[in-house]
């Protein structure tokens, strides 16, 4: 049963549900449709509880996690009634990233792909099925483990005018490359005194997911953020996923997206004709006048889940989800750091030198007459993520925390 | 031979005599493109692949040319030695003085179409390439003019027109890179080949065995090109560098001679085309 979620464009607040009350929610004959198309990938269910199977067979993972808090912000009523009425159509967020990249790849055929897994067996979280029986071997390139290699030849590749597109199966395994994305990636652009461009996309899930481990749950976009010469987004909706996906490949610079673990299987109607997001701009998720909520990636909706409680209190907060992580889109945090004149950022980085950091820094630097209240920000705790479900919920930022924090802020 | 006959037949004072010489030599042998064949004065050694032949042909103009462009190296890199110790060059300064064959011969075998990278001794093989020497002294001297504007410095020497791909500070992340250029000339299908050089320090390095693994696999025209640095006994179990690629075939060549390492290149493209890396 796959969760659903409308897009909040607009100032639409989501509609949220409390883990007990979403039985009705997805009916059977979505789940069956599901199954015959013969996939298994990670399921969210209505409740919020999780089933986790990168890539796996439909046997090995299908445990019910009742530990686990409402994830994503689901939709009151029913998905199966809304298909026909509205323009545009309904994909899940990997198959919005595919219809991005199958859209580019068609466009430039200087496009390919390379990682591992990606091509024989459609990628390990599926966003790369079925082009390479479209494109070919030498397009969609199966790589074997070696990321610090395949990202120099991705590199070394985007020199010539190429345009590769490097997929880390996990953001963490990039760790490996990090010479490569640092020194070559960033730098060649600048020390060859602008003779090369690296039109270079890399791309991975990162995150927290579900009890994954420490190694395979870390937040990459805090080490990268440093890099001079490289840019970041990170997508969290299957309209912005494909919209950035698109503008990533196109750009000149080497621009590092990053995906999430959880957030595969969102469900959206997005638009039939093509469109781009604009890679340096924030999203408004929500308007509001009391307090500025920025956040990015999953925790958008740990955020609007916090929103929902917040609004039965009387707050009203503005949601943006800065979705560029590198440079901010300080022109639309700075606008609501005057409406409101209170920040709180959530995020799942790390508590130190992570995104939210920098952004404190920022927004300080910029704004500081127009702030009534320190900056508040919630990250993960500086821990390994550890394996127990418990645990785990505890190192990342929960809805709860998020209240707390407004209502403490708003004082 | 005609060097002899020219120098008798010119009069003049003494001390215009060699100036006359000078000018008067040059004409004659440069402008001939008679074939002249040459043996290497050292055999081929192969791992995995057979030999080619030690007979090279050349021309008194390509002779010639050989010996302007290694003397300009040679010199070129002796003046940036005087330089760096005046501390007119700062950072680092890699000098290429000795291995001057290695790039003069690697670039009588092929074509501006094919690519070359390298690591941070890359002075000589950007002249090579068709740089300037202005633009080798502004680059290290931090000006302008340079070929990386004055942001680069001596590890990061680039010619994107004529394949050079630079220019690397770390060792061996060049080696990645430069089979990502022979992917690259697979994909664009248009005949050229990737020599990918590096020295005995990023000869360990793993991610030269990865990038040797993935171009076997997919049969990348790309030719790693081995030149000494490190002391052998003190970091490496095996040295017989170009057995190392163990599946993929190996060259030892005498980098002292450039018309080996002409022949040599020829012999590693055309293999190098078709049947992937050497």
């Amino acid at each position: 049963m796959a969760t659903i979620f409308q897009g909040l464009r607009g100032g639409a607040a989501a509609a949220l549900t409390n883990s007990i009350d979403s039985k009705k929610l997805l009916s059977r004959s979505t789940r069956r449709s599901l199954s015959e198309r013969k996939v298994s990938f990670p399921v969210v269910r209505s409740d919020g509880s999780v089933n986790l199977n990168p890539g796996g067979s439909n046997a090995r993972a299908r445990r019910v996690d009742q530990l686990i808090t409402n994830a994503v912000a689901t939709k009151a009523d029913s998905s199966a009634a809304s298909s026909t009425s509205k323009p545009g159509h309904e994909l899940l967020l990997f198959e919005a990233l595919r219809e991005g990249l199958e859209e580019e790849m068609d466009r430039d055929p200087h496009v390919c792909v390379m990682g591992e897994d990606v091509g024989h067996y459609g990628g390990s979280y599926k966003v790369t099925r079925g082009l390479a029986d479209k494109y070919g071997d030498l397009r969609v390139l199966d790589t074997p483990i070696a990321e610090n290699s395949f990202t120099g030849m991705g590199i070394g590749a985007a020199m010539t005018g190429l345009r590769p597109i490097v997929e880390g199966m996990n953001m963490g395994f990039l760790l490996l490359a990090f010479n490569q994305i640092s020194n070559n990636c960033g730098m060649l652009h600048y020390t060859s005194g602008g003779q090369f461009t690296i039109p270079v996309v890399i791309r991975g899930p990162g995150g927290v997911g579900r009890q994954l481990g420490a190694e395979h749950s870390q937040r990459l976009e805090s080490y990268f953020q440093s890099i001079p010469g490289i840019q970041m987004v990170a997508c969290s909706t299957p309209y912005n996923a494909k919209g950035l996906m698109k503008a990533a490949i196109r750009s000149e610079n080497p621009v590092i997206l990053f995906e999430h673990v959880l957030l595969y299987n969102l469900k959206e109607r997005i638009p039939d004709e093509e469109y781009i997001c604009n890679l340096e701009e924030a999203e408004m998720v929500r308007p509001g006048e009391h307090v500025t909520i920025l956040t990015y990636s999953r925790m958008r909706y740990h955020v609007m889940q916090a929103a929902k409680t917040l609004v039965n209190k009387g707050y009203d907060p503005e949601v943006i989800d800065i979705r560029s992580l590198k440079p901010f889109d300080l022109h639309m945090i700075g606008n609501s750091v005057k409406k409101t004149h209170r920040v709180l950022i959530v995020e799942e980085c790390m508590r130190t030198g992570g995104i939210g950091a920098s952004l404190t820094a920022a927004i300080t630097e910029n704004f500081h007459d127009y702030l009534d209240a320190p900056i508040v920000c919630l990250s993960s705790q500086d821990v390994p993520t550890p394996y127990a479900g418990t645990l785990e919920e505890w190192t990342v930022v929960q809805p709860a925390q998020i209240v707390t924090a407004v209502e403490q802020l708003c004082q | 031979m005609a060097l002899s006959h020219l120098k008798s037949s010119s009069s003049g004072s003494n001390f215009l005599k060699p100036l006359a010489t000078a000018f008067s030599l040059r004409r004659p042998i440069s402008t001939s493109t008679d074939p002249i064949t040459v043996e290497t004065s050292v055999p081929f050694t192969t791992h995995r692949c057979d030999p080619p032949s030690r007979t090279v042909e050349t021309s008194p103009q390509e002779l010639l040319s050989f010996f302007r462009d290694m003397a300009t190296m040679r010199r070129m890199e002796i003046a940036a030695d005087s330089l760096y110790k005046a501390k007119l060059i700062r950072g680092f300064c890699h000098l290429y003085d000795g291995q001057e064959a290695v790039a003069v011969g690697m670039e009588a075998a092929i074509t501006k179409k094919d690519s070359i990278i390298t690591a941070y001794r890359d002075h000589c093989t950007f002249l090579g390439r068709g740089g300037t020497l202005l633009e080798i002294f502004s680059e290290l001297m931090g000006r302008q003019g340079g070929c990386s504007s004055g942001k680069g410095g001596s590890m990061h020497f680039y010619k994107k027109k004529s394949g050079f791909y630079g220019g690397h500070g770390i060792v061996g992340a060049q080696v990645p890179l430069g089979c990502g250029l022979a992917f690259a000339h697979k994909y664009n299908k248009d005949d050229a080949v990737a020599f990918a050089l590096y020295g005995d320090g990023a000869a360990n390095q793993g991610q030269l065995f990865e990038a040797l693994n993935i171009s076997a696999l997919w049969d990348l025209p790309v030719i790693l090109v081995y030149g000494m640095g490190t002391a052998e006994w003190r970091a490496a179990k095996s040295p017989s560098y170009y057995k190392r690629g163990d599946y993929v075939p190996g060259l030892k060549v005498d980098g002292m001679d450039a018309f080996a390492v002409k022949q040599a290149c020829k012999f590693a493209k055309e293999h190098a085309l078709k049947s992937g890396p050497i």
